[in-house]
């Protein structure tokens, strides 16, 4: 079986696709690949289109090298990877919603984010065809006596974002769930062709509003990496500052909210003013509380007075000093504990084999963070832990949100300590005059956020993919949920806290 | 003159619950909020909420019956009945003579009864799951009730409030260890009753979770402002039937003046604050359990309710 450097030597490597090598292989290496992912010896990382190629980044599990593998539709059909790899499907059925690309035996034909109402037909194909009538979407059957549907969603109760759930159930025991996604269907890909780069990285910035940072940061470097340009220190260390911040923030947010779903309302009140407390501090450093807009390519947008970081380490001390009084809320709180403890539990297997990223991942004892495996600066030259637990259920997901909020705020005492004093804050960013391509990695709180550009020879966006890593964190839901009570489904929902807007594009 | 007084007085309680329900759920919400460091709603939202429901339509599903309708007033008029029938501040009721605590049950479990059909009657999922588990409730918290009445019966040798009351006041009561089961027992399902924290989150909008919200999921206007109403009776029936039970003094006695009856009226405002808080208290402390744990809960209110009543067969004196 070759590896992954084996298939470059084997492959076209396209010279314009850097800091990771993007090769174009034939119909068999393609096969070759996909069956090393079925046998869990690489990790899909994402699967997106082109108006006649699919491209497929995947990350080496021995090596730990990304390669990206191109195949072209023009060779004939191109082999479905969800055929024989799962995790694949959801991502295929969007390819098809998208390009319109038919992928030979795709295992599931059915819509993904197309619900008929853009009044188009793969839209970002060469040609866009006007859409029909809306059809009727199947859901999976489940039989057997006794059983039940509900329907929940896309509009609920409260105010969250929208997402179908439809619960198959016998009593109050889960039989099976489905998810249905794509009502915040945004056109974030459509947009960003023909965008100038500055466009592009404030669109980009407004993928999921929550991990702003860390969609600004995966897309700065995709297109920093695509023009070979030199970040000036002082702009990096900024930036892991901002993306440590918002880590903390919603960290903070979501263990107060796993508890309030349990109704026990304390925990969200105190961890809500922890959380104030992070954007108030955000606002005051860099004009903006959740920091939209502040990393640009090339460097960031402000910088950081001095009373700025007099601010942030004042929030790290009272953060540092009140959190863990709530750790020990929430330990020793039998009722909450009774609730978490066993709930939702995601199989490492599945987790593994999902590349399942954050929280989810690491709570089912995938060791796997883009700060330490696929490192990138200033995170080589921080001292940090990465927790991992193995039970997999809401406990560890909390858990493991509440040793990272510890990790984070030695981070960031440790950034501003050792982060360059002053120096030049943006590198300028220019078109070469030839066609660029770049993709980088970014560890957001939700986990490791996928960005892929193709830059024009005008510096204009020609293609950028965006891969939030709840792509493989709903599917894990859906099984995670499997045998629990319906009843228990918001506290697992609420744990694993997948965003609607960064996957439904 | 008995029976004018006795009507008199009947009719000032009547009123009296119906215009400190609210505050009450009012009183809750707030002290609820500042235990959480919020500022919170007034405590006379609710009154502005139930205005604004009964000037909003009413927006019924095309498949409601007339059932779905009738069943608000339904649910009103026997929890406002049910509620008429405890002692709160005066034990001479008109009422107390026609009607016990078994008829107290009664009226509670009839309005139940509707609140599960209409949960069914739009045929909406959530409706359905909140009716069965509603019902799932039901089952175990009324033989428990029945327990509690058991075990007061046996001691005050009648199910009349009044008189049950009266006998607490007498020096024949004593230290009672089924008396402190009772208690116990009353207090767990009252929680359950009123669909509190840990059994039901009332200010939960999860919908999924829901068990009392999830059967008035489809009720809007003025239905859902006698649900509201009715639900804000209930709470303080279950508290006033803990105070008149088991917290008698103050109560004012038949024949007593009319400054006895305002002061009897003080100190039933004071308990119902008293209950309020220690409610809000204890909801801020727990977090809310499984609902498969809760046959457990009330299983235990059961056996102590049991537990009581044996008690009383092996010495009068327990």
């Amino acid at each position: 079986m070759p590896t992954l450097s084996d298939t470059i030597a084997t492959g076209r490597v396209i010279e314009a696709h850097r800091s990771y090598p993007r090769v174009v292989v034939s119909a068999s290496l393609w096969q070759t690949l996909i069956s090393r992912l079925s046998q869990g010896e690489s990790t899909l990382l994402g699967l997106w289109g082109d108006a006649d190629a699919v491209h497929m980044a995947l990350l080496d599990e021995r090596e730990g090298g990304v390669i990206v593998a191109t195949a072209l539709t023009g060779e004939g059909p191109i082999p479905s990877v969800s055929r024989v790899h799962p995790p694949a499907l959801r991502l295929e059925r969007t390819l098809r919603d998208l390009f319109g690309i038919e992928l030979a035996e795709l295992p599931d034909p059915r819509p993904w984010l197309d619900h008929g109402r853009w009044g188009l037909r793969n839209p970002l194909a060469r040609h866009a065809e006007a859409a029909g009538e809306p059809t009727s979407y199947p859901f999976l059957g489940a039989e057997g006596e006794g059983l039940h549907q509900i329907p929940v969603g896309p509009v609920h109760a409260g105010i969250i974002e929208p997402g179908h759930f439809r619960f198959t159930a016998n009593g109050e025991t889960v039989v099976r769930l489905e998810e249905r996604l794509g009502y915040a269907h945004k056109g974030v890909e459509s947009l960003m062709a023909g965008a100038s780069i500055e466009q592009a990285a404030r669109l980009a910035g407004r993928t999921s509003g929550d991990s702003t940072v860390a969609y600004a940061f995966a897309f700065a470097r995709a297109v920093e990496a695509a023009l070979a340009i030199d970040v000036p220190p002082r702009a990096l260390w900024l930036r892991a500052l901002m993306a440590e911040l918002e880590r903390l923030a919603n960290h903070f947010g979501d263990i107060g909210a796993i508890c309030n779903d349990a109704a026990f309302a304390l925990l969200h009140a105190h961890t809500s003013v922890l959380r104030e407390r992070v954007l108030r501090a955000a606002a005051a450093c860099f004009g903006h509380r959740l920091m939209m807009d502040c990393i640009m390519p090339g460097g960031v947008a402000g910088d950081l007075t001095p009373e700025g970081a007099g601010l942030i380490r004042e929030l790290a001390d009272i953060a540092g000093k009140a959190f863990p009084a709530l750790v020990e809320l929430y330990d020793n709180t039998a009722s909450l504990q009774d609730r978490t403890v066993g709930t939702g539990i995601l199989n490492p297997t599945l987790a593994r084999q999902y590349g399942c990223g954050g929280y989810v991942g690491r709570a089912s004892g995938r060791n796997f963070d883009v700060r330490r495996n696929l490192a990138y600066a200033p995170y080589d030259s921080l001292r940090f832990e990465i927790p991992v637990r193995s039970e997999g259920d809401v406990n560890a997901r909390v858990w493991i949100r509440i040793q990272e909020v510890q990790q984070s705020l030695a981070l960031i005492e440790q950034i501003l300590d050792a982060m360059p004093t002053d120096g030049p804050l943006r590198a300028p960013v220019g078109a070469t005059g030839k066609p660029a391509e770049g993709l980088a990695l970014v560890e957001g709180f939700r986990g490791d956020v996928l960005a892929w550009v193709r830059l024009g020879a005008d510096g204009c966006v020609d293609r950028c993919h965006l891969r939030d890593p709840s792509w493989f964190q709903w599917p894990l839901l859906e099984a995670a949920i499997e045998g629990n009570i319906v009843a228990d489904f918001p506290l697992c929902n609420k744990s694993f806290n997948c965003s609607y807007s960064g996957h439904d594009l | 003159m008995v029976v004018i007084s006795d009507l008199a007085i009947q009719g000032a309680q009547m009123l009296l619950v119906l215009t400190l329900a609210p505050l009450l759920t009012g009183f809750v919400r707030k002290v609820k909020a500042q235990l959480l460091r919020r500022r919170g709603a007034s405590i006379v939202q609710p009154y502005r909420d139930l205005l604004r429901l009964l000037r909003k339509e009413v927006i019924l599903a095309d498949t409601a019956s007339w059932l779905f309708r009738v069943i608000p007033y339904l649910i009103f008029a026997t929890t406002w009945v049910a509620a008429a029938l405890v002692p709160t501040f005066a034990t001479s009721l008109l009422f107390s003579w026609s009607a016990d605590l078994i008829a107290i049950i009664a009226l509670l479990g009839s309005a139940r009864f509707f609140l599960a059909l209409a949960g069914m009657d739009v045929g909406t999922s959530f409706g359905g799951i909140g009716s069965s588990r509603e019902v799932m409730i039901a089952t175990l918290a009324e033989p428990a009730m029945i327990m509690i009445v058991f075990t007061l019966a046996l001691l005050a040798g009648s199910t009349q409030l009044s008189n049950v009351a009266s006998f607490m006041l007498s020096s024949s009561v004593g230290v009672r260890v089924s008396l402190a089961l009772a208690l116990v027992a009353l207090v767990m399902v009252a929680i359950a009753e009123n669909a509190r924290i840990p059994i039901d989150n009332p200010a939960t909008h999860l919908e999924l979770t829901m068990v009392h919200e999830a059967m008035v999921l489809e009720y809007s206007g003025r239905h859902l402002a006698m649900i509201e109403l009715a639900a804000s009776l209930k709470l303080l029936l279950y508290i006033s039937l803990i105070g008149c039970v088991f917290l008698p003094w103050g109560l004012a006695l038949p024949g007593a003046g009319a400054a006895a009856q305002v002061a009897a009226v003080a100190v039933y405002i004071a308990k119902l604050a008293a209950g309020g808080f220690l409610l809000a208290l204890f909801e801020t402390t727990v977090a809310k359990m499984r609902v498969f744990r809760v046959p457990d809960f009330l299983g235990a209110a059961l056996m102590l309710g049991l537990l009581g009543t044996l008690l009383l067969f092996v010495s009068r004196s327990l």
